[in-house]
């Protein structure tokens, strides 16, 4: 499989003081997230991608063709390419219908009108976007204009997708679901997976790795729980530091997996996703008095020190992220592999409903 | 009542009962006749030429744009009669194009029907091509960007994605040059002359008329008055129907 992925090394001047200097390499099957700020450079990444931009310098191979290689002179223009994008805002074409904006791609490419229909009859009932086919895009609600995008964007059955803030276009309500139908859309794609966003939520949940861009580079690149453990930047420290947690909520009670926390909202229902700041959690050497609801024995698994802080990976029941003082880790005496309790109040989680109807 | 006074004038002084007869002059019908070809064919031709032209200066960066962008407009703030007499020097019988063209084919662009076209489309076309350049310039170009991503070259890019989204700037850029052209006097006058039947078009017809008969004069002036305000006030319903 390997040489099927996509190999880049993206190397582009914006303006005298911006420029993008980025290295990806993302395996077939495998999905990728960019995660950075606006400004970051995201947007020039999928535009060198897609081949809307030209390189200034590296190399672009997907499925072992070079795509863009000013060395060697090669550029091949976006409409040569194989890349399947899902836009930003999804850019459906206002004045087409569903139909016509799904077989856009296979009608520029020189296929037919009858195959066309027929293949875009199968994607319309792939993404369950049946009985639209007349519809125009301002008459869509936000759920039905992704599957639209994503259906556009697969129907030419590209080597790679590209999926450029596919949820920041939705309210916050719909976008919790339509993550969840995204992410097995995404797994039903064969090819190499890139997914560009601003939300460390959306970059957790739906990649199998991130890699964080600032300023025009990667400044870390790992699993959402390396990001968490070791932070390189304080904008990564900030995103990416937060515990998330899937789970389903019953009565001010949380399953998650095997263990249950207790929050503070007992009227949330269903499932949801429970957010724990690093800071929120305590360490103690014993079990704690007063006992807080949420306490559970654990091990120390890991141990990085942040400038004053120290960052500490728990182990079972429930592996957490914990920052604590350099000070507070020394008058614990905490080490790797040692035993400590873990304490956080039901006030300082954050609950929010993932399946709104 | 500035604006209102002159269309007042014209209304108050028709002959109205007179009208069905004088409208159906042989001078009149000849002009409405060579007015509304003239002006058609000139909107085509100004579609033709003004239109990649309007692309190419919203889409495409060269050397000279803010030049070539200037000379397309300068036949808007030029007197017709000088954008008249400049076509003539140059397409004229002794022009610097006009005279190899002549001498090679026994082509005279003045004085003929193609004349009255050619002055129409050089006076009209800035109308057509400064819309349509707006128009090019509001879209939001990801769209271009989304259909080439799709596999869409450039023509297909036009004609499947920019057209159809600038189409309500584009037919107001049509309306507005079809009823600059058909108003155009000055450049007609010089370069093509006032010959009934072949380049006397219905403003020319009006100021004939007015040395001889008023009555004809106010006449195709009302008939004037009538299109230009019709096209105007379809425009209008376009615009905000559409925005």
């Amino acid at each position: 499989m390997i040489g099927n992925g996509l190999e880049a090394r993206i190397r582009i001047r914006r303006s005298e003081s911006f420029g993008v200097d980025v290295e990806l390499s993302v395996l077939p099957g495998e999905t990728a997230a960019l995660l950075g700020p606006s400004g970051a450079g995201k947007s020039t990444v999928v535009a060198v991608l897609a081949g809307l931009l030209p390189l200034d310098e590296g190399r672009i191979e997907l499925a072992g063709t070079p795509l863009d290689d000013p060395a060697a002179g090669v550029f091949v223009p976006a409409d040569h390419r194989k890349v399947g994008v899902v836009f930003q805002d999804y850019l459906l074409f206002p004045h087409l219908d569903v139909a016509d904006n799904v077989g856009f791609g296979l009608r520029s490419r020189g296929v037919g009108r009858d195959e066309t229909e027929e293949r875009v009859r199968g994607w319309l009932t792939r993404l369950d976007l049946t009985g639209l086919a007349d519809r125009k895009p301002s008459h869509l609600s936000g759920g039905q204009a992704q599957r639209v995008a994503l259906a556009r964007a697969l129907i030419t059955e590209p080597d790679a997708l590209l999926l450029d803030e596919p949820l920041s276009a939705l309210d916050v309500v719909t976008r919790a679901r339509l993550r969840r139908t995204l992410a097995t859309h995404l797994d039903g794609f064969a090819g190499p997976r890139i997914l560009i966003t601003h939300d460390p939520t959306e970059a957790f949940l739906l990649a199998d790795r991130v890699l964080v861009i600032e300023d025009g580079s990667i400044t870390q690149e790992g699993t959402a729980d390396d990001l968490r453990l070791r932070p390189r930047t304080n904008y990564a420290a900030e995103v990416a530091g937060t515990n998330l947690y899937a789970g389903s909520a019953t009565n001010g009670r949380v399953k998650v997996g095997d263990h249950t926390l207790h929050v503070a909202d007992t009227l949330i229902d269903g499932p949801v996703l429970v957010g724990i700041k690093p800071t929120a959690v305590s360490l103690h050497r014993q079990q704690p008095e007063g006992s807080p609801r949420n306490s559970w024995r654990t091990t120390v698994e890991v141990m990085e020190r942040l400038g004053d802080r120290v960052r500490i990976r728990t182990g079972a029941p429930l592996p957490l992220t914990v920052e604590i003082t350099v000070a507070a880790a020394d008058a614990l005496g905490l080490v790797e592999d040692a035993p400590a309790w873990v304490a956080i109040k039901a006030t300082e989680m954050s609950v929010e409903s993932d399946d709104p109807r | 009542m500035f604006l209102v006074l002159p269309l007042a004038g014209i209304v108050a002084r028709t002959p109205w009962s007179a009208l069905p007869g004088l409208l159906t002059s042989d001078l009149v019908t000849d002009a409405i006749r060579l007015s509304l070809i003239t002006s058609t064919l000139a909107t085509v031709m100004a579609a033709v030429i003004g239109v990649p032209l309007a692309w190419l200066l919203a889409r495409v960066e060269f050397r000279g744009r803010s030049l070539v962008r200037s000379l397309v407009t300068l036949p808007m703030v030029l007197p017709p009669v000088v954008g008249g007499a400049a076509l003539l020097f140059a397409l004229g019988r002794r022009g610097l194009i006009g005279e190899p063209i002549y001498e090679a084919t026994g082509l005279l662009l003045p004085f003929s029907i193609w004349g009255v076209v050619i002055a129409n489309t050089f006076v009209a076309m800035p109308f057509l091509v400064i819309t349509v350049e707006g128009a090019l310039h509001t879209l939001d170009q990801r769209y271009e960007g989304a259909a080439s991503a799709l596999g869409a070259g450039r023509l297909t890019i036009f004609r499947r994605i920019t057209l159809p989204m600038i189409w309500p700037s584009m037919v107001a850029g049509l309306v507005l040059t079809w009823a600059r052209a058909f108003g155009e006097f000055g450049a007609t006058i010089t370069f093509a002359g006032n010959l009934q039947g072949r380049t006397q078009t219905l403003p020319l017809a009006v100021f004939v008329a007015l040395e001889s008969d008023r009555d004809t004069a106010i006449a195709v002036s009302l008939v004037m008055v009538a299109v230009s305000l019709f096209a105007l006030v379809s425009l209008r319903g376009r615009w905000w129907r559409t925005r």
